[in-house]
């Protein structure tokens, strides 16, 4: 059965003094508006979200969200895949629609962070690591910092290189209303930044975040008899790679971004080369660089080449983070996959404003951990 | 204390070890203590942004020790043993280049227990850190 997405919605991504049972509502009762649909048409719905509790201290809040929409009593489930939690929200929204045990699917992401001090919240997504990590201190960003020495010494690869990524997802953040920082930035700023895991410096990383979004989901039957101006899910799919980050054979290659992207790309029956526009997870840098290579839009070692062709531009070949990726946008971890679907959605119905780029696919690549869950989503216009 | 890579009867090899082998699913039954071994390093980084209870900053790096003679004799019938295994972990200094040979020296404590998010008791708190030579 051919899944549909039909509507989407984000909230403001930044500082926000709404807590996370209201940040999920808002998104939600938006998606719902977007799509055109009453709350009791709801069947299914998922909250894609990492660490309501360890934030915030509250749990159940797929409950919360189902009784402050009033979809009650649609089945409810709270998705925890780390970062990649939104793009898990996604695999399972489709699976409900594509299986037959949902008509109609809402899901929301969303995850409140900035109350908590820098130090705390790299504490909590450092909880995902391996004791044998987490007791040397092993961080997110510092993993970053390993893998971007290594991929700059063994490729050749300039500094600034990683420097054009942050320029030019802030360009692309600066059309984004809903993105946490709307402001260009220049490479020297980039290059000249505090040191936070050298070589990679506070440019090179996304910003702490709270924020939502939401995306509705249907059979294509039913998405023609809501709507002119809807998208499907022509492929999808997870995988998953070491959880021990140092055990991997190649640091340079993210396996769960190639298992994903491979049989995602097989599913819809398309390649790289078919793909207009990409919404990759750009939590630090040197990620879109191997996002690009494991997605198969450039050979291993070279991305680098691509971003400073001007390929991956708003006007370029293959356009990369219009919304301007997590790392002006903003990164409220189980937001982000969501937040991705709302971007390539938006992108393929002719929605995305100033953003708008000519595209009839798209893909997302949704990273949670260190590369140790990926979802990669494939969608196509109608 | 050890610092063990972990074994399995095929002469995979892992540091830490696993309830299976992750490259065939057999059980690691056999292990190399690293302690007595000189790795490489394999990259480097200095962490700044630190969690609580852990040094600021924090060098870490990624180190490639060589077992390929140990894995002989702990599995003599492996087609294709590993021949090295690689650990992660901290610098003694912040003077460290990839390239450089290291010596592990354990340290009872890596960072305060009693101030992140994770139960102190959940996991060990001692280890190993890497010694430039």
């Amino acid at each position: 059965m051919t899944v549909a997405v039909i509507g989407a919605s984000m909230t403001k991504f930044g500082e926000r003094d709404a807590w996370i049972q209201e940040l999920i509502a808002q998104a939600g009762e938006a998606a719902l508006d977007d799509a055109g649909i009453e709350p009791a048409d709801v069947e299914h719905l998922y909250v894609s979200n990492m660490s309501s509790g360890e934030f915030q201290g509250q749990t159940g809040i797929m409950n919360a969200l189902a009784h402050d929409l009033g979809v009650m009593p649609a089945y409810s489930e709270r998705v925890d895949q780390t970062s990649s939690s939104g793009g898990a929200g996604i695999y399972e929204a489709w699976q409900s629609i594509a299986s037959g045990a949902s008509d109609m699917t809402l899901l929301v992401g969303g995850e409140k962070m900035t109350h908590l001090s820098t130090a705390e919240s790299t504490d909590i997504i450092a909880s995902i690591t391996h004791p044998a990590e987490y007791k040397h201190g092993l961080t997110l960003p510092s993993f970053a910092g390993l893998t971007a020495r290594h991929y700059l010494e063994r490729f050749d690869a300039p500094r600034d290189s990683l420097a054009k990524v942050a320029v030019k997802n802030h360009k692309n953040g600066v059309d984004n209303p809903h993105a946490q920082f709307r402001k260009e930035i220049d490479e020297e700023t980039a290059l000249e930044s505090p040191l936070v895991a050298d070589p990679l410096r506070l440019y090179d990383f996304c910003p702490i975040t709270d924020g939502s979004a939401g995306l509705v989901f249907t059979t294509e039957e039913r998405a023609k008899e809501i709507t002119d101006d809807y998208a499907v899910i022509s492929g999808i799919a997870g995988a998953t790679d070491t959880h021990v980050v140092h055990e991997r054979d190649d640091p340079t290659v993210m396996g769960g971004v190639v298992d994903s992207s491979d049989m995602a790309y097989e599913m819809a029956d398309l390649g790289p080369e078919d793909i207009d526009v990409a919404e990759l997870h750009d939590m630090f840098t040197i990620l879109e660089f191997l996002q690009m290579e494991g997605c198969g839009f450039a050979e291993q070692g070279e991305a680098w080449k691509q971003v400073e062709d001007g390929r991956t531009e708003m006007d370029g070949e293959l356009p990369v983070n219009t919304s301007g990726g997590l790392k002006s946008k903003g990164h409220p971890l189980g937001a982000s996959g969501v937040a991705q679907g709302y971007e390539i959605y938006k992108q393929l119905v002719g929605e995305a404003g100033s953003r708008q780029v000519e595209a009839d696919t798209a893909l997302a690549c949704n990273v949670g951990g260190f590369g140790n869950c990926v979802i990669t989503t494939i969608m196509e216009a109608r | 204390m050890s610092f063990d890579a972990h074994i399995c009867e095929n002469g995979h090899a892992s540091y830490p070890g696993h309830t299976l082998c992750p490259d065939c699913g057999a059980k690691q039954t056999e292990t190399i203590d690293l302690a007595d071994l000189t790795g490489e390093v394999v990259t480097w980084t200095h962490s700044t942004k630190t969690p609580p209870g852990v040094r600021a900053p924090n060098t870490l790096a990624i180190v490639e020790f060589d077992i390929a003679e140990a894995i002989t004799d702990i599995a003599p019938d492996a087609e294709e043993p590993d021949t090295f295994v690689r650990a992660i972990g901290q610098v003694t200094t912040d003077d460290v280049e990839t390239g450089d040979a290291v010596e592990p020296v354990y340290v009872e404590e890596l960072r305060d227990p009693d101030v992140g998010i994770k139960e102190p008791a959940s996991q060990e708190w001692d280890g190993y850190r890497f010694d430039p030579v």
